[in-house]
């Protein structure tokens, strides 16, 4: 049985916001793949240092594709990005390592952006990966060799090995299971807490979004755009199972969202 | 670490095992062959390796054999640079790789007996003739497998690297090279394979040396020994450099998908 009372998360709040400087704002004005049908209407965002903020939203509400906008993968049809850092990775929904390559070298695959010699990429990515929990025997390994928690481990590893200020997560989290998906929430927010990395979440999980989130922005299809901004109120240490449910119901209580999510009588399992 | 070499070289010889015993079992079918249906039809399996022996023995059969392989690979090689070369590039542009579907498909379907007449014209009866054959027969097998290596590789890889910011250069050879030449390869072996067989046929049609020449002389003579003499030579050189050049290539290349 899980205690409800004990913290779902232990870490300490990354304080006031409000005061910190922006570190990435997205300003999308109008987005198409195709001519003719709109992705994203206008839609915005601001994110400060050491924030995490959360975007939630139906299946093709075009959440991801807002995020592929703020981390410079595409561009926008018309819009604007700015971004004090160039220091960013991406965690994918799958892990995209490279089968080629042992773990190891996949860790430090994403060192190449940078001016670093072989040896210190090595270093780098051979701390971090013990930082993670990896073993010796593991890092010789190709990724077909590996489960599947421990390749989207060896994925964030790659990704926290640039030492990111801004990190993009694209539902990174949506094929483990719970256990597997906690260790990863505490390797991130340990990034967030330490080193006050700033953090933008794609999700369709609310309850994963209100538990690691400064602010969740709710999005609605047809075309794309913000519907909703709720401030998680409690910090994140503070947060439980049992009051994670109690800020659901506050969030889902808005009709519009519970509509969007087909979640209507939500309380409903079946 | 030592368990792990071991059982690498326990397969390897294992695997040679296997080729033997295959070897093997088609001298023996030769021999009832041989015996069914008497020596004008197939000569016994001995005579003909004495016979190659023979052949090998002469100055001039070590010449042939050499000038065959030297023939071989030289259309071989040319059509692996340009097809390459070309299917790379063909890859990248959608509209190139839309243009170049009728002419692989045109190319492949040539017979390559087409294009020995047409090297007779042009080449005369010189190396140019069995080189442009092997070079014209293999390029449209390369370049298409250089191409789809290209078309399928998975975006999603690309998109990472290009999210670490990795320059392009490292981005190829790490990422891009490794999925073209799973594709690649297989297309690669099997023009191998058609280079050694197309080069004998244009030989036989317009050379004086070369095994293919031998084979003619052969059949002038309606000498079956040496005829099936020189088959043996010719695949015995094509298992010979499966075993020696391709497989270790492969295992080279390809290791990673046979991690445990």
């Amino acid at each position: 049985m899980l205690n409800d009372t004990a913290p779902l998360l232990s870490v300490v709040p990354s304080g006031a916001a409000d005061t910190k400087p922006s570190v990435l704002s997205v300003s999308v004005e109008d987005h198409r793949y195709h001519p003719l049908q709109q992705t994203l209407a206008p839609s915005a965002l601001e994110l400060k240092k050491g924030e995490v903020v959360s975007i939630i939203g139906p299946s093709g509400c075009g959440k991801s594709t807002f995020l592929r906008i703020a981390a410079g993968l595409i561009e926008a049809s018309s819009g604007k990005i700015s971004s004090t850092t160039d220091r960013t990775a991406i965690l994918f929904q799958e892990h995209r390592l490279l089968p080629w390559k042992s773990l190891l070298n996949n860790i430090s695959f994403g060192l190449q952006g940078q001016k670093l010699s072989k040896f210190q990429r090595m270093k780098k990515a051979r701390a971090v990966a013990y930082a993670m929990g990896f073993t010796e025997d593991d890092l010789i390994k190709y990724p077909s060799e590996l489960s599947g928690g421990m390749r989207q481990r060896g994925a964030l590893a790659r990704a926290l090995a640039v030492e990111p200020d801004l990190l993009f997560l694209d539902e990174p989290f949506s094929a483990l299971d719970i256990g597997r998906r906690r260790d990863l929430y505490r390797l991130v927010l340990h990034e967030v807490d330490e080193k006050q990395c700033s953090v933008l979440m794609v999700t369709h999980d609310v309850t994963e979004a209100l538990a690691l989130s400064d602010r969740v922005l709710v999005m609605a299809p047809d075309p794309g755009h913000f519907a909703k901004e709720y401030e998680v109120p409690l910090a994140r240490s503070e947060r439980t199972r049992r009051n994670l449910l109690e800020l659901e119901a506050s969030l889902l209580a808005d009709d519009r969202i519970a509509q969007l999510f087909n979640m209507s009588n939500w309380e409903q399992l079946v | 670490m030592i368990h792990h070499m071991l059982s690498t070289l326990l397969s390897k010889l294992w695997s040679g095992w296997g080729t033997l015993a295959g070897v093997f079992l088609i001298f023996a079918l030769w021999q009832v062959g041989f015996e069914a249906f008497g020596s004008l039809v197939l000569p016994a399996p001995l005579e003909a390796l004495s016979r190659l022996v023979d052949l090998v023995a002469l100055p001039s059969g070590l010449e042939y054999i050499l000038i065959t392989a030297k023939r071989a690979f030289a259309g071989f090689l040319l059509a692996s640079a340009f097809g390459i070369f070309f299917g790379l590039i063909a890859g990248w542009s959608n509209t190139l790789s839309l243009l170049c579907k009728p002419f692989i498909t045109v190319a492949l379907g040539v017979p390559p007996i087409a294009w020995i007449v047409l090297a007779l014209l042009w080449f005369g009866g010189d190396d140019g003739t069995p080189i442009f054959t092997v070079f014209i027969s293999t390029i449209p097998l390369i370049f298409a497998g250089a191409l789809q290596g290209v078309r399928m590789r998975e975006k999603e890889l690309d998109e990472m690297a290009q999210s670490f910011h990795v320059p392009p250069v490292q981005r190829f050879w790490q990422v891009q090279a490794p999925q073209i030449v799973s594709y690649l390869f297989p297309a690669w072996a099997t023009a191998l394979g058609l280079s050694w067989k197309v080069v004998v046929m244009a030989e036989l049609l317009s050379s004086t040396r070369g095994i293919g020449a031998g084979l003619a002389e052969a059949r002038v003579n309606i000498d079956t020994a040496s005829t099936m003499a020189w088959i043996v030579v010719v695949v015995g050189l094509l298992l010979v450099i499966e075993g020696m050049l391709l497989n270790p290539v492969k295992d080279y290349v390809e290791g990673w998908k046979h991690a445990e």
